[in-house]
């Protein structure tokens, strides 16, 4: 039986420098820089291909760059032993539960597979973190009989196992209904003030955005334009951001 | 195919070189092998019996008549035991197993399944790949014995009832046994597992690769299943001609 790293319950920080990447010759980042500190929620808003998901596979270890580095607390996320310094878990945006998997299965899949506590203590730690995401008595159920919502908390609560000092988080509200979103906001929040992980959110949610983060970042067209407070953000003085974020009001008015 | 067969031996590879967490995956292992198992041994015994029977029917009243009945037996046993069985079997299981691997790799790789697991350190080729390969490379084997015994069993009957060919079911079986030796059984039982590494592979390969949506899916399968065939039908000269030396 292996041991699961101790956890000190801090989060840690991410830096990120000159990434590029491109795809077919098509440039999708540009050479992205930006800093998220420890324990804070960072959210990244930019509207729909403006290269938000490549950037978190990025940092999750899915895609290699072209150029540029990830560091989280100064080390290269490329670095052999980085896994097993430092945990990182990922919320998708389509929550990803494996369909022939049970729930209860799903989330201690992570202590499962890498032997990590014995079975009654995985089913211990499961209903432990399926009630800390506000779920209770669904472990028996598959993910088909989940609703949007419940699923995107029952993979908020598998990236929870990990006990992860960094969480990025894939649009955690697409897909939602209001409620469901501000219940999944609600949660990152939670978590933030709870465990004082590092939080990093991608979206296109301005109501998520602005509630829930510490500081914004938009990217256009594979650049981060600007990095502030939600309140900075709102009165950056760019056209491009502007129509952005009037865009999305524009549309939530009509 | 062929540009992708680099990619396939890496896998392959991969995947022997895990196979002492085999173990680990045994309940994997098995819920595939029952799988395997159940989806396939009515259409096995099936595809067998009329295999045995129209091999029986088409060589069957030609020896007689040239008086070669005491052939009839060796003929339908050779050739199932060492050919058809072997073949036809391994073809219904790219068709029947190596597009559900894909199919179900496939999606998973596509609704970020894969992707969630490389995310928690747990590797694709551990958790998906080799439980489904040690499977198949087991029930493909025993399915094949089965479909051998079948196989003989429809072209006795065949020989029997059939006017113009009319050998007793025992004298069949006597005449089987004078021909085919246990050496003839056991070299389609190795084709098969040969056959069962290249369903399983390059399914489960097809499947890991699948980009796009359920239309990129429907591409992995037809491609797992294709491929298999192309490979298994290659692979079953270049074997004989090994096993024939």
């Amino acid at each position: 039986m292996n041991k699961l790293p101790n956890n000190n319950s801090t989060g840690v920080s991410l830096q990120v420098r000159g990434l590029r990447k491109s795809f077919d010759g098509d440039e999708v980042l540009k050479g992205i820089d930006f800093e998220v500190k420890p324990g804070e929620i960072f959210v990244i808003m930019g509207p729909s291909g403006s290269g938000k998901s490549v950037l978190l596979k990025h940092l999750i270890g899915l895609e290699a760059p072209d150029d540029g580095e990830i560091l989280i607390n100064g080390e290269s996320v490329h670095t052999e032993d980085i896994a097993s310094k430092y945990r990182m878990a990922l919320v998708f945006q389509s929550g990803a539960l494996l369909n022939s998997l049970t729930v209860g299965e799903n989330v201690g899949l992570y202590l499962t597979e890498h032997r990590l506590k014995e079975p009654e203590e995985v089913e211990k730690i499961v209903s432990e973190k399926l009630s800390d995401v506000g779920l209770k008595d669904i472990e028996n159920k598959m993910p088909n009989e989940l609703s949007g919502g419940m699923k995107k908390r029952v993979a908020i609560a598998r990236a929870l196992v990990i006990e992860p000092q960094l969480i990025l988080y894939d649009e955690p509200t697409s897909e939602l209904d209001p409620l469901s979103s501000v219940v999944v906001g609600e949660e990152i929040l939670k978590l933030k003030n709870r465990i004082h992980v590092t939080s990093l959110v991608v979206s296109h949610d301005r109501d998520l955005a602005f509630g829930i983060a510490d500081r914004i970042a938009i990217i256009l067209d594979g650049n981060i334009v600007t990095v502030g407070t939600p309140d900075e953000v709102k009165n950056f003085k760019d056209e491009a951001v502007q129509k952005f974020l009037h865009a999305y009001l524009k549309r939530e008015t009509e | 195919m062929f540009e992708n067969i680099g990619e396939i031996v890496l896998l392959f590879w991969r995947t022997l070189m895990a196979l002492p967490l085999v173990w680990r995956q045994r309940r994997k292992v098995m819920d595939q092998f029952f799988e395997i198992g159940n989806a396939s041994l009515l259409m096995v015994c099936v595809l067998s019996f009329f295999i045995g029977a129209v091999i029986a029917l088409q060589t069957g009243p030609v020896l007689v008549e040239r008086s070669l009945s005491s052939a009839v037996g060796g003929v339908v046993g050779i050739s199932i035991a060492k050919e058809l069985a072997p073949v036809m079997m391994a073809i219904l299981i790219a068709g029947r197993i190596g597009s559900a691997m894909a199919a179900e790799i496939g999606s998973m790789c596509v609704y970020q399944e894969v992707d969630a697991l490389r995310t928690m350190n747990i590797n694709p080729i551990h958790y998906l790949v080799l439980p489904r390969l040690v499977a198949i490379a087991v029930a493909l084997p025993m399915l094949v014995v089965f479909a051998i015994l079948v196989g003989w069993f429809g072209g006795a009957v065949v020989a029997e009832a059939n006017d113009h060919i009319a050998i007793p079911f025992k004298a069949f079986f006597h005449d089987l046994r004078d021909i085919v030796v246990t050496k003839d059984v056991a070299n389609g039982v190795f084709k098969s597992f040969c056959f069962a590494l290249i369903i399983g592979i390059v399914s489960c390969h097809q499947g890991l690769v699948t980009i796009g949506g359920p239309r990129g899916i429907g591409r992995s399968v037809t491609k797992a299943v294709v491929n298999s065939i192309v490979l298994i039908v290659i692979f079953d000269y270049i074997l004989t001609r090994i096993l024939l030396k």
